[in-house]
């Protein structure tokens, strides 16, 4: 038991599939050269829409997915078993362990199979509804990522979607964790998936204005904190864990990347699109986050930060780190895995869930690359000279989503 | 007319499977492992393939290879 009462829970598989870097070894490599995966999209042509970069997914996913059945997943569902399988994998747990009802699943989506929704309103405009392919609902709606991944493992425990957009990977994990610490389930696949570099997701973030048109200089494009920062960088991929209950996992010899202590959740109620002032619901997540694990803000070392790269969600995080933190904000390093990776909508928290982990066992901070003209008004250590070799006990994870959904999570070292 | 060839080259795409096993007395259910959605995706394919339409009543009764083939036959 934790200090609160609650069954704790443990990080033992991590599964990230990335534009930087599929697989753990290859994702924490990237992290600690700084390395970019943003580049022109090769997904369409982009011709015609205003942002023309993003981060693409190059690795091939048929080690993962057969591709006869690849043929009836979206690609936001092949990203997800991908992700699913890496973490498996990775956690030394068996097929046997897996099967049954401790074991349950929770990946999120943002969006869902968008590109299945585009390809058949073509068809539904060229030739009717007649014409619609029968797998398109199923291969559309998004909890079809969380069903393929129970079917694949047989985990017919604990069962649900989160789609709250970019808060949607960090509310699967903490949502995932809190089946465990209820007692609900023994072992969790939790994340997220997206797979959104698709015409009419670019057209409509784009003209949202959201997205940066730094097309000369794609790996520059994604620049949390900078003066000049001019928009998010579109990303797919996914993220999955599994989740252990700690003295189970700890039992069978498990590597422990990190523990799950807290978490979060808020809502602004304020705007569709735009964060509250001062970070007001973020703050609210933050705080969360700390209180149901008994931890003073003082005890957290590393903040990853949802970091976006937007002129209002960098200057409005900032402002709300500081009023969870007060003096300490200026103790803590905080750095935006998204300056590398691009923003994965739904897999974004997931795949920052990793970073975390692979943080607090590696003793390596993920740096903040391109923040070579730092604003003024943002005056926080974003870690912007590279990866740092730093130890840190706790760090606090956040994503935030239109909608004014927050969601923070709260980690321990193992 | 629709040959053997042209039948089975919607059902390997429509179902995904091995060439070599779509044979003439091969059952779509039975023994190529057609579950509801992908006969109704099949049987839609092999209207866009061959420009026909198969109402449900019939496609209910195209259970094998041969049985397509001579529907397909009937229809053109």
């Amino acid at each position: 038991m934790s200090v609160t009462g609650l069954r704790r829970v443990a990080v033992t598989g991590l599964g990230p599939v990335t534009p930087i870097g599929t697989g753990a070894a290859a994702f924490a490599e990237a992290q600690r050269a700084g390395r970019s995966g943003i580049s022109t999209i090769t997904h369409f042509d982009p011709s015609d829409v205003a942002s023309k970069i993003a981060g693409q997914v190059d690795d091939d996913l048929s080690a993962f997915v057969d591709p006869r059945e690849a043929r009836k997943l979206d690609r936001y569902v092949q990203l997800a078993l991908a992700a699913a399988e890496l973490a498996v994998r990775d956690s030394g747990l068996t097929g046997e362990e897996l099967r049954g009802e401790r074991t349950g699943a929770v990946i999120g989506s943002g969006i869902g199979g968008v590109k299945t929704f585009e390809d058949q309103a073509g068809v539904l405009h060229s030739r009717g509804p007649g014409r619609i392919s029968p797998m398109f609902i199923p291969m559309m709606i998004a909890n079809m990522a969380t069903g393929h991944v129970a079917m694949r493992y047989g985990a017919t425990g604990p069962s649900s979607t989160v789609v709250t957009a970019c808060a949607t990977g960090t509310g699967s994990v903490g949502d995932a964790a809190r089946y465990i610490q209820l007692g609900l389930a023994d072992v969790m696949l939790a994340g997220g998936t997206e797979a959104a570099v698709t015409p009419i997701a670019v057209g409509g973030f784009a003209n949202m204005k959201a997205l940066s048109t730094r097309n000369d200089a794609p790996q520059e494009a994604s620049r949390p904190f900078s003066a000049s920062r001019d928009g998010f960088v579109l990303g797919e991929g996914a993220g999955v864990v599994v989740l252990e209950e700690y003295e189970k996992a700890k039992a069978r010899g498990a590597t422990i990347y990190a523990e799950i202590v807290g978490y979060g959740t808020s809502a602004d109620a304020h705007h569709i699109t735009l964060p509250a002032p001062e970070g007001r619901g973020a703050q609210v997540a933050m705080r969360m986050a700390l209180a149901t694990a008994g931890v003073n803000p003082e005890q957290v070392g590393y903040v990853n930060a949802h970091g976006t790269s937007t002129h209002f969600n960098d200057l409005h995080e900032t402002q709300g780190i500081k009023h969870v933190f007060g003096a300490h904000a200026h103790e803590l390093a905080v750095s935006s895995t998204k300056s590398m990776t691009g923003h994965l909508l739904g897999a974004a928290g997931a795949v920052e869930a990793i970073a975390v982990a692979q943080a607090l066992h590696d003793g390596i901070l993920p740096p903040t690359i391109n923040l070579t003209d730092p604003d003024p008004l943002l005056d926080l250590d974003y870690i912007p000279e590279g990866a740092r070799e730093q130890q840190v006990e706790y760090v606090l994870s956040n994503s935030f989503a239109f909608g004014g959904q927050n969601a923070a999570l709260l980690f321990r070292r193992a | 007319m629709a040959t053997f060839e042209d039948v089975k080259d919607v059902i390997v795409e429509k179902l995904g499977v091995d060439a070599d096993k779509v044979t003439p007395e091969a059952r779509f259910v039975e023994d190529l492992g057609a579950d509801s959605l992908e006969t109704v995706e099949l049987i839609m394919g092999l209207e866009d393939r061959f420009g026909i339409t198969i109402s449900d009543e019939d496609a209910e009764q195209i259970r094998t290879v041969q049985a397509a083939i001579d529907y397909i036959g009937s229809q053109q």
